[in-house]
């Protein structure tokens, strides 16, 4: 396959004291300082760290779209500074948002890559049967590209990207908004490329659990790598340090944030009818000072994960957002109105023309309660939001949002509700200072009020050192922190957050359940739709819908305790949300 | 496989720009817009202007005052009312006459006092009167030529009814080159085309660099072994055509539903025609390739594009009147050239002397936007 | 209310900051429509100064040279050539060298003093039918002065009758008197389509816009708040360019203050209307711009502005009374040079209130059409 034997154990792309800076609202940043690191060839290599890390940055650097500052990049042998072409003609790339054409065809974006490729055309047909094959896209080549599901496009970029044959792919968060049944299908894919033509990957990724499958993990963080190594050597460290403290009453919220607080405790999420906690040395966690309201508690020692070790790595580093409890919540006289349904769905139908997004779902969500929708990319949750929201009218159907249609309701109702879009829509060329300062006027903050909820705001959320920067050139971490505080200045009833956390790390994805923990015990109602199913988790109750169906509902416990089997004693909630997809769809795919 | 290290790598490839074409014209065929922009805008436009844009003043209404009616007066007034030029209405008075201008019902005034007659027999010079409203200096001073006209047949008419010659000292026989009837259509409808033709060649391209850079596919497109000069040849030539396309259909209009006369050659036409579409074209790539960003695209497109084309390309207004800084400055407008051109090629002939030096300019112009676009299109993010 | 006022006080500012944020943005804002009042103000001129004229005169008497130093003498002619042969001038004109010949007969001089006619020919480029036509009315005053004069000093016979042209408003006939009010409607015109055609779309493909629906803002208010930074803008820069208009190019403002800014105010309404309605209508900001070009356009050159509406057809015509630039066109002048005041203006001012009323409520209703 390669080109001579000697090659094989050369890196595919080694990387020497690279910095590079740039300038966020007039300062200038270290986005990568003195960064040295190997991808080995014929293997998969992560690129993992929390946002902001600089892992774009070094990705850019190595196809040539950015010079380093200082040091270099070797790919395949080519100095990227000196032929960034010859660089670019060796690797196939892809960047984050897939780079495709949505007004071309699956077939016309092929034909696109291959011709700036420069592959042959008798080469051609082989090699679009090839990929197509393995990305199960042959039946949708005349589909346009805008018409595809994001499991989808993200299978036809990585087939663009790898339209000539080559030796190495770098993939620039390939699985951000995608949903878990894509997310193992194009894992799926890259491991077959890598075992049968020895292809080299470069990826990046925010999802632990992926770190986990490659062959090597770079670790960076803030700009410097933090460790080179597989996976297990980063778990390997944790043993003996992870624990899973079981309760008997349901309170896991409130015990997560108990334990939280305890001596020694680096990390803490809960899983399953428990909370898994990270501790800094060797030993159980104290649970003495829990005092009384918590009994009958059982701890068992955990096999340890890679992202103990990384959080483990980062946690020294982040203490400052250990905490974020929000206190400040204020709620206007709505709240005090007892109802304990808050959202009703009723047959709930929305049609786009022939296509069906919504088919007739029904739903409650009971005041307090953290309601996860969960779903397939297209299974038509974002539409049922936006029902739900009044920026979409039902085609049929009844919905009930603290007793009004937000599409007829007046104008104070829709202020007892806060909305997080996807992609944290903010206005970009406003500062984050002035972005909260027209949320909070734009809900009837005025005055003293509309100051201390910015402050309390820019304080809350760590944004306070960026609180002049304009919000378009925040990395993605901050844009979240500042769309979820903007929700919330208003101390709203309930909260609406669609796809919450897509492509935010680790460690901003904790910080962010955390708060909503804190506001779910203040009895604010969130209703969310994520693609990381471990967060479904941390619902209390949820419904799985796919193709404008609810396909289940119920607690975490009720989702996976279904597909316990001799072989899966304890599914994780991702083979449940699998094998129900698969269940669901198989008898159609038959037909 | 060829081994890919030994990969041999083009620095320009017919392939890889083909691919580009065919991308981009995949891209109009799926968006009407671009469809749209090139054939439709300059169909409605060159149409509705065609028709709307004239300077010649027809049934100006007019206002006669003739205090004391007789046989010479009523002459007098018939040639007035006989005019294609003026649709006349009698004021009793003066004061109805004033009324009548001042609410803007009638554009000028001819008043006859009532001692025309007795001064006009004893020999006295008898005058006259008129009264036009400046407001629209223009027009005004149009009908003051057309008032003239009149005047003057009618002192024809009278010496001879008085059986002599007029004797008007000096007599001038005026003759209009090019455009015999003085039908403003004819130097209209070429400079519509140029103006029309800056704001297409700018709509065509001035979002489309930005749109790539704002969905997100430019960097796509960067990182495979495409050059920059394959990049731009690639969104120029799909658009050229297409506003090529709208060019000829501009010219058939102009030639075949308007009847301006071609008096040029087609190829000097087709030529000086593709030099200003690659400089229009040439503009809104810059605007796109500097803004990167839609929103201050558009917003400089909006006002860089039309108001100079149609204010400094002397297309209504004569460059050579302004004051030399303004003459200046209006180097600096492509449509400008343009213009010349095609009054030029239209009405004149292939008249070398003005087009070589316009054609050089627009090449000039046209050669500096695309090294601005090609400098600042580099292949890195920074 | 205090609630509502408040609402929209912040959307404005937010607009505001969108707009003025973003140093480009800024400067696009500002600068070229200033810079564009200089420039057109200057520009815009049908009047002709100093048109080149090649002479060829083949009369070598005193009463031709008379004549010459007429042409010489007004500010409107410059002799760039003295020709000796009637074949230059066929090249001259062709290549745009002169816009005009002058060709003096050979015996004019000898003509005059026996009393017939002094014959002159007069040849003009009528490539620009317009300068040809203005050029002819110049030629025939220059002419006209010098017979009265030559008339009066070798005792020929007076004319039996003589036309005293008066202008009103405008006594020297100046066309910038005419152009500059206009450059006023046409800047604001576009600065207000600036501010707000895209602003609606630009929020959608950025996805803010789903935000704004679900605060309390209600459409009547999202409409105000995006609608007065426009007017606030126009305003400005109405203002400013009336105040050059007056100070630097002389054109005297003789009508009511008042009777402009209410003119102003209804055409901002309406301008913006039109503006917000493209703006909701469109789903990107592609199509916001060609839709702002096909309305900018028509309505500039269908306005009265160059070319007056009355030389249009019958047809045209009509379609004009959709046009609010111009009803604004017509405020302007008239207060400017005629001195009208609000009495004579309703006719231009309800029109304007109508556009400008339809096109918000458009627009507000369009702000939740277009929802995939």
């Amino acid at each position: 396959m390669s080109a001579t034997p000697g090659k094989n154990h050369a890196p595919a792309c080694s990387i020497q004291g690279v910095s590079r800076a740039f300038k966020l609202a007039g300062k200038p940043v270290q986005a990568l300082d003195q960064v040295s690191a190997q991808v080995a060839h014929g293997a998969v290599t992560g690129l993992v760290g929390p946002d902001a890390a600089g892992k774009t940055t070094l990705m850019r650097l190595a196809v040539g779209l950015l010079l380093p500052d200082e040091g270099s990049i070797s790919v395949l042998g080519v100095e990227v500074g000196q032929d960034p072409q010859r660089v670019q003609a060796l690797v196939g790339y892809m960047p984050q948002r897939f780079g495709l054409y949505e007004d071309l065809t699956v077939k016309e974006n092929l034909d696109l890559y291959a011709d700036l490729r420069d592959l042959a055309p008798e080469d051609r047909p082989p090699r679009y049967a090839e990929l197509l094959g393995m990305t199960g896209m042959e039946p949708f080549q005349d589909r346009l590209a805008g018409a595809l599901s994001g499991g989808m496009k993200q299978k036809l970029g990585l087939a663009c990207a790898l339209v000539k044959p080559t030796e190495m792919l770098i993939l620039d968060e390939p699985t951000v908004g995608v949903d878990p049944v894509s997310r193992r299908e194009l894992w799926e894919i890259v491991y077959r490329l890598v075992e049968s033509e020895g292809l080299s990957v470069l990826l990046s990724t925010s999802y632990l659990d992926e770190a986990e499958r490659c062959q090597e993990v770079v670790l960076l963080h803030q700009g410097k790598v933090l460790g080179q190594g597989a996976p297990g050597e980063f778990s390997r460290r944790m043993r003996g340090k992870s624990f899973l403290v079981k309760s008997g009453q349901n309170n896991r919220r409130r015990l997560q944030s108990l334990l939280a607080r305890g001596p020694g405790v680096v990390d803490s999420v809960i899983q399953g009818d428990g909370v898994r906690l990270v501790m800094d040395k060797a030993a159980p966690p104290d649970l003495s000072g829990l005092g009384d309201a918590m009994t009958g508690l059982q701890v068992r020692e955990e096999e340890p994960r890679f992202e103990d070790g990384f959080l483990a790595l980062m946690g020294g580093r982040r203490h400052e957002s250990q905490e974020p409890e929000l206190q400040l919540i204020q709620r206007g006289a709505e709240a005090s109105k007892a109802r304990d349904t808050v959202i009703e769905v009723e047959e709930l139908t929305k049609r786009f023309g022939e296509f069906v997004a919504v088919d007739r779902i029904s739903f409650q969500v009971k005041r307090g309660e953290v309601f996860g929708l969960l779903g397939a990319n297209g299974a038509g949750k974002s539409t049922t939001f936006r029902m739900l929201c009044g920026l979409l009218p039902p085609s049929q159907g009844r919905l009930r949002v603290a007793g009004w249609d937000l599409r007829r309701a007046p104008a104070r109702a829709r202020a007892s509700i806060g909305y997080m879009a996807q992609r944290f829509s903010l206005y970009g060329q406003l500062s984050v200072r002035d972005n909260l300062s027209f949320f909070a006027s734009a809900y009837g903050l005025g005055g003293e009020r509309r100051r201390r909820m910015i402050a309390w705001a820019l304080d809350e959320f760590g944004l306070a050192e960026v609180a002049e920067a304009p919000s378009a050139e925040l990395p993605l971490g901050f844009k979240q922190r500042l769309a979820m505080a903007a929700a919330l200045m208003h101390g709203p009833e309930i909260l609406f957050l669609d796809e919450p956390t897509s492509g935010v790390d680790p460690l901003a994805r904790r910080d962010f359940w955390r708060r909503i923990n804190a506001l779910a015990e203040q009895k604010v109602t969130v209703l969310i739709t994520t693609h990381h199913l471990e967060e479904a988790e941390y619902c209390d109750r949820m419904v799985v819908m796919d193709r404008g169906q609810i396909l289940a509902r119920g607690t975490p416990h009720e989702m996976k305790s279904r597909w316990v089997t001799p072989e899966n004693p304890n599914p994780s909630m991702e083979d449940a949300f699998i094998a129900l997809l698969e269940e669901h769809r198989a008898p159609k795919e038959a037909a | 496989m060829t081994p890919e290290s030994h990969l041999k790598l083009r620095r320009f490839s017919w392939r890889r720009l083909k691919g580009l074409w065919r991308k981009e014209m995949l891209q109009v065929v799926r968006d009407p817009s671009s469809i749209a922009i090139a054939f439709v805008m300059p169909l409605i436009l060159l149409l509705l202007f065609g028709y709307a844009v004239s300077l010649d003043a027809k049934d100006v209404p007019l206002a006669l005052v003739v205090e004391e009616p007789s046989a010479v007066s009523a002459a007098f007034t018939a040639g007035f009312e006989a005019s294609p030029y003026f649709e006349s209405r009698r004021a009793a008075t003066i004061q109805e006459a004033e009324e009548m201008m001042r609410l803007g019902q009638v554009e000028g005034i001819v008043w006859l006092k009532s001692d025309f007659d007795s001064k006009l027999f004893s020999g006295e010079q008898a005058p006259i009167a008129v009264i036009t409203n400046g407001v629209d200096a223009n027009t005004a001073r149009i009908v003051e030529g057309y008032v003239q006209g009149a005047w003057q047949r009618w002192l024809e008419d009278y010496a001879q009814s008085q059986g002599r010659e007029l004797a008007l000292p000096v007599e001038v026989e005026e003759r209009v080159w090019f455009n015999a009837e003085v039908r403003s259509r004819n130097f209209l409808v070429p400079g519509l085309i140029a103006v029309i033709m800056t704001l297409i060649g700018a709509l065509l391209t001035a979002m489309v660099v930005a749109r790539e850079w704002e969905r997100g596919t430019m960097e796509a497109l960067m990182v495979t072994p495409v050059t920059v000069r394959e990049i731009l040849l690639g969104k120029l030539v799909p658009y050229f055509i297409l506003g090529m396309g709208g060019m000829a259909l501009s010219v058939a209009m102009a030639v075949l539903f308007f009847e301006v006369p071609l008096r040029g050659s087609l190829w000097v036409l087709s030529g000086a025609a593709a030099l200003f579409m690659f400089t229009a074209l040439g503009m809104g790539l810059l605007i796109s390739t500097l803004a990167r960003n839609q929103f201050v695209a558009a917003q400089v497109a909006i006002i860089t594009t039309f108001l100079p084309a149609f204010m400094l390309s002397g297309f209504i207004f004569n460059i050579g009147s302004m004051p030399e800084v303004v003459q200046f400055i209006t180097r600096f407008i492509a449509a400008r050239y343009f213009v010349s051109i095609l009054q030029s090629v239209f009405l004149a002939g292939d008249v070398w002397s003005i087009l070589w030096h316009n054609a050089l300019a627009l090449a000039v112009m046209g050669a500096l936007f695309l090294l601005l676009v090609a400098k600042k299109t580099k292949k890195r993010l920074d | 209310m205090r609630a509502m006022l408040h609402r929209v006080w912040a959307l404005m500012l937010k607009e505001f900051l969108a707009l003025l944020k973003d140093r480009r943005s800024r400067t696009v804002l500002i600068v070229p429509p200033l810079f564009q009042l200089m420039v057109f103000g200057y520009a815009a001129t049908f009047d002709l100064n100093q048109v080149p004229y090649a002479l060829y005169n083949q009369d070598a008497g005193l009463a031709s040279r008379e004549l010459v130093s007429y042409f010489d003498g007004s500010r409107n002619f410059r002799q760039v050539a003295n020709l000796n042969s009637q074949e230059r001038i066929g090249p001259m004109v062709r290549d745009g060298q002169v816009l005009m010949a002058l060709v003096i007969h050979p015996h004019f001089s000898k003509d005059l003093l026996s009393g017939r006619p002094g014959r002159v020919q007069v040849i003009v480029d009528g490539r620009n039918s317009n300068t040809a036509l203005v050029l002819l009315g110049y030629v025939q005053s220059v002419v006209n002065a010098f017979s009265r004069d030559w008339a009066r000093e070798n005792g020929g016979g007076a004319l039996p009758a003589e036309l005293e042209i008066r202008a009103w408003f405008n006594p020297n006939l100046e066309s910038r008197w005419f152009i500059v009010p206009g450059i006023a409607g046409l800047l604001t015109l576009v600065v207000s389509l600036l501010v707000t055609s895209l602003s609606v779309a630009r929020e959608r493909e950025a996805g803010t816009f789903d935000q704004l629906l679900v605060t309390p803002l209600r459409p009547v208010e999202i409409l105000l708040g995006k609608a007065l930074p426009g007017m606030v803008i126009g305003f400005a820069e109405a203002t400013a360019i009336i105040v050059a208009g007056t100070l630097w190019f002389d054109v005297p403002l003789l009508g009511s203050l008042p009777a402009l800014y209410l003119g102003l105010f209804l055409f901002l309404l309406s301008a913006l209307g039109v503006g917000l309605m493209i703006s909701s209508f469109s789903a990107t900001q592609q199509q916001s711009l060609l839709g702002t070009f096909l309305f900018m356009v028509p309505a500039v050159i269908l306005s009265g502005f160059a070319t007056p509406i009355a030389n249009m057809p019958p047809a045209v015509q009509t379609m004009t009374l959709a046009n609010p630039m111009r009803y604004f066109l017509v405020v302007v002048r008239k207060v400017f040079l005629e001195g009208a005041g609000m009495d004579v203006l309703w006719g231009q001012y309800w029109p304007m209130a109508v556009i400008g009323l339809t096109t918000l409520a458009a627009a507000g209703i369009l702000f939740r059409h277009r929802m995939q």
